[in-house]
């Protein structure tokens, strides 16, 4: 018997016995490599584990920032270094909402400014305190919009990410949903004659990217007329959404996004955080926790995790949804970050990240490359290279530039494509050192 | 016309073929304030014992059961902006929903109010 697992023998065996198992093996067995499996090596000293990792962490390329020329979900940015002096106060250091949470009133109005800075962003009405990723909060958005009217069908645009539309199938594969592509006209927008001849009587949502995934900016008053009676599922990015008309001006119904440009580092893809917002028709059917303020029996203002009904501690299989955690401290970090930078500042990033992804796309276009799409962008574009674009991508990386996202990675139809970006911390001339290395010999 | 009860609190009304369900008075004054009517949609088909839709109250959000088989043809819009009817006229103006029998058999499963008022009793 494991001494920290208090069960007899006897006991065990009455369990199995009651729910029908011989032996306790069986109920592994859906699990496709066991531990036995799974050859560990035995342990190791705490010196050679420590040696072992560095050498392993030596093999780290890091890039500098200015040269970073890929975005395609997960953005560079400059990240003040009060961010990272108040984010790792131990008093916010956990990674969920507290236990006994309304002791911890710190943490809830840090939460609680974080919501009221992601409803003025996207415009929405309500906010949640965040999700795991940008990824998974398009999931629960889609099963949200199946709860708000119970249809199945899930239009979405070829032009939402491609890793968010893997999550989203996975996250809803025992939901008996289905999913139907919309695909792009030449500008690089969604394609509304198509989604219009798309939607039937079993359509529940339609869900566009903002930017999209190749960085046009979508027309979002067009989609909204011809799926007025779907769920609008809008993927926004918050940098784009300071300088671009809110989600919710075109009547979306649910922003989601990934809080990762906001204060959070490339770090190689997490973690991140997930932003929620929607109207507060829907509040009940949304998934995820919910701060707000109050006043306690003295007149005092003080915080408190409200419609605590829907989630799963309380209603346990009924709630709302299986996620009523969030990634508080990648929130609180949000929050911080645009704390820091306040509203003009974001605008600034913004504007600045604009202007540097423009004049590379000025520059690359002199080289003789032509832009896949015509439609207007934000910090990211999408340029047609040549059929040997992956290996140039590798040359380029040897000369310490991450150069833009080979597309045909995800995309058959786009396999001489790649997708650039610059933000604020590319200047000049790292972008005119990158296009002169683009167009070398033997690159 | 016949009301009825069933013995997880619900009320029947019935009209030819179409019962007006709500939940009892004593129903509601255990539950305490209601904040929030989670109504279904009209046209959702439910058998006699499922889930209907859900009150939430200040202290708890708790399941209403179908007190007769059927498809909801009609919900208690006014509840979405005044769910407190539930508490102030829980037999009357706080109705919940409308639905279409389809086995009005299943009435006589259900409680006369002399014997309902029997049960809150033992449930006290």
């Amino acid at each position: 018997m494991h001494p920290y697992i208090p069960h007899t023998d006897e006991e065990i065996q009455q369990m199995l016995h009651a729910i029908g198992v011989e032996h306790i093996d069986d109920l592994y067995k859906d699990v496709p490599i066991t531990v036995k499996e799974l050859k560990i090596p035995k342990g190791l000293d705490e010196f050679t584990v420590l040696s072992t990792l560095e050498s392993i962490a030596q093999k780290n390329a890091v890039i500098e920032k200015k040269n970073i020329f890929m975005g395609a979900g997960i953005y560079s940015h400059y990240i003040p270094q009060v961010v990272e002096s108040v984010s790792s106060r131990p008093e916010f250091v956990t990674a969920y909402t507290p236990y006994q949470a309304e002791v911890s009133q710190g943490t809830l109005q840090a939460l609680f400014e974080y919501q009221t800075m992601i409803c003025e962003l996207t415009g929405m009405e309500v906010a949640n305190s965040s999700m795991y990723d940008g990824a998974s909060a398009l999931a629960e958005a889609i099963l949200m919009a199946h709860r708000i009217n119970n249809k199945h069908k899930v239009l979405i645009s070829q032009a939402v990410h491609p890793e968010y539309i893997q999550t989203s199938r996975t996250y809803t594969c025992a939901q008996k949903l289905s999913f139907q592509i919309v695909p792009l006209n030449g500008s690089g927008m969604t394609d509304t004659a198509v989604l219009k001849n798309s939607i039937d009587d079993d359509s529940c949502a339609v869900v566009i990217q903002y930017p999209n995934f190749f960085g046009i900016v979508e027309d979002l008053r067009a989609i909204k007329e011809v799926a007025k009676d779907l769920v609008f599922i809008v993927v926004a990015e918050p940098f784009a959404l300071t300088v671009l008309e809110p989600p919710a001006t075109f009547g979306a119904d649910i922003v989601v996004g990934d809080g990762q440009p906001l204060g959070i580092p490339m770090s190689y893809g997490g973690p991140t955080v997930g932003f929620f917002a929607t109207l507060e028709k829907h509040v009940r059917k949304m998934p995820g926790r919910l701060i707000g303020e109050t006043t306690d029996v003295d007149g005092n203002k003080g915080y408190v995790m409200i419609l605590q009904t829907r989630e799963q501690h309380i209603r346990r299989e009924k709630a709302t949804s299986n996620i009523c955690t969030n990634h508080a401290l990648m929130a609180v970090r949000n929050a911080i970050f645009m704390g820091v930078l306040g509203p003009n500042g974001m605008k600034e990033v913004a504007y600045k990240s604009y202007s540097n992804a423009h004049y590379l796309a000025e520059r690359i276009q002199q080289k003789g490359y032509k832009l896949i799409f015509d439609g207007p962008f934000f910090n990211e574009f999408a340029v047609r290279m040549t059929d040997d674009y992956d290996s140039k991508w590798r040359k380029i990386f040897q000369h310490g530039v991450l150069a833009p996202l080979p597309l045909g990675w995800y995309f058959n139809q786009y396999k001489d494509g790649a997708l650039a970006c610059a933000t604020e911390v590319n200047t000049k001339e790292s972008i005119d050192k990158f296009v002169e290395l683009l167009g070398r010999d033997g690159i | 016309m016949m009301k009825k009860y069933a013995k997880t609190h619900e009320w029947v009304q019935v009209e030819g073929k179409v019962a007006t369900v709500g939940i009892s008075n004593f129903a509601q004054d255990k539950l305490g304030d209601v904040v929030y009517v989670d109504l279904p949609q009209v046209g959702k088909v439910v058998k006699k014992g499922e889930t209907l839709m859900s009150i939430e109250s200040v202290k708890a959000a708790s399941d209403v059961y179908a007190p007769v088989s059927g498809k909801v043809l009609q919900v208690n819009e006014k509840l979405n902006d005044q769910p407190e009817l539930v508490n102030k006229d829980p037999e009357g103006e706080g109705w919940l929903v409308k639905i279409e029998m389809t086995n009005p058999n299943e009435l006589n499963e259900l409680l006369d109010e002399g014997a309902y008022k029997k049960h809150c009793e033992e449930e006290e």
